[in-house]
């Protein structure tokens, strides 16, 4: 599947994957996070259960302290 | 392209909130006072210590204090007439609508990534009309090709998304500026896409 990813084309293996798997293939190990699949707020808990599919935009931002 | 005449008389009739006065915040808080924003909402609870003055903008004579009574101070002698409506609190989710519902655009200008958060999962749930600009990201120096703005609907994040502030990544004075002025742009544009200027 081609998804959009923080703006980016990505294409991954597969017809469906959870933003869960997305992370671990990305290797997006952070703490905090806001995640949005088509500008819907996905919350922490809903990682593992919300899939992403073809044509999806994901937004994966990292929240760093600082400022 | 509107003159600035016809910018800053645009800008003279929106409300912007601040949500933290460190080095985001009281960076970007000026660049909106120097662009004419009619009012500006700030919050923060801390006072200025000498370790802000790296970044954040603060004069030697003002440690000790409250950052939003200085802030005022410091915007007043940009701008004499300035609307400034300030709260020496703390932002959290108690008080974030009372604070900030009238804005027509809120800049997450923390420190802490934990308030980060907080603050934008509460304004996407309960005030997802109203555009917010936050920062993530911008520690040290160098990798300026990195700082960008990643746009999702309502939430606009500016920064490298990956700079943490460590003991060895200390925040520094042109970095957080970039970024600070980077939130400041962001206000201006959004508000300026909605104007019908020309």
């Amino acid at each position: 599947m081609k998804i959009i990813l923080n703006n980016r084309n990505e294409e991954f293996d597969g017809e469906s994957l959870t933003i869960s798997q997305i992370m671990e293939i990305k290797s997006f190990h952070f703490k905090m996070l806001v995640v949005r699949l088509n500008d819907i707020l996905i919350k922490k808990d809903e990682y593992s259960t919300t899939t992403v599919k073809d044509g999806d935009d994901l937004k994966i931002i990292h929240l760093v302290s600082g400022g | 392209m509107p003159n600035f005449n016809q910018i800053t008389t645009f800008l003279s009739q929106k409300v912007v909130g601040i949500a933290g006065a460190g080095g985001l915040g009281s960076n970007c808080a000026a660049a909106l006072v120097r662009s004419g924003i009619g009012k500006l909402i700030i919050a923060d609870f801390d006072t200025v210590s000498p370790a802000n003055l790296n970044r954040q903008f603060y004069f030697h004579d003002q440690i000790g204090m409250n950052k939003v009574d200085a802030l005022r101070e410091n915007l007043l002698r940009i701008s004499p007439m300035a609307l400034l409506q300030i709260h020496n609190t703390k932002v959290s989710p108690e008080n974030i609508s009372l604070l900030f519902s009238v804005c027509d655009v809120v800049v997450e200008a923390f420190d802490d990534a934990f308030q980060k958060q907080m603050l934008i999962e509460y304004m996407l749930a309960v005030h997802p009309d109203i555009p917010l600009v936050a920062a993530s990201g911008m520690a040290g120096y160098g990798n300026r090709e990195q700082l960008v703005v990643i746009k999702s609907n309502n939430l606009y994040v500016c920064g490298d998304g990956s700079s943490e502030v460590s003991e060895d990544n200390p925040p520094m004075a042109p970095r957080v500026g970039i970024v600070s002025n980077m939130e400041a742009d962001v206000v201006i544009e959004i508000l300026l896409s909605k104007a019908n200027l020309n």
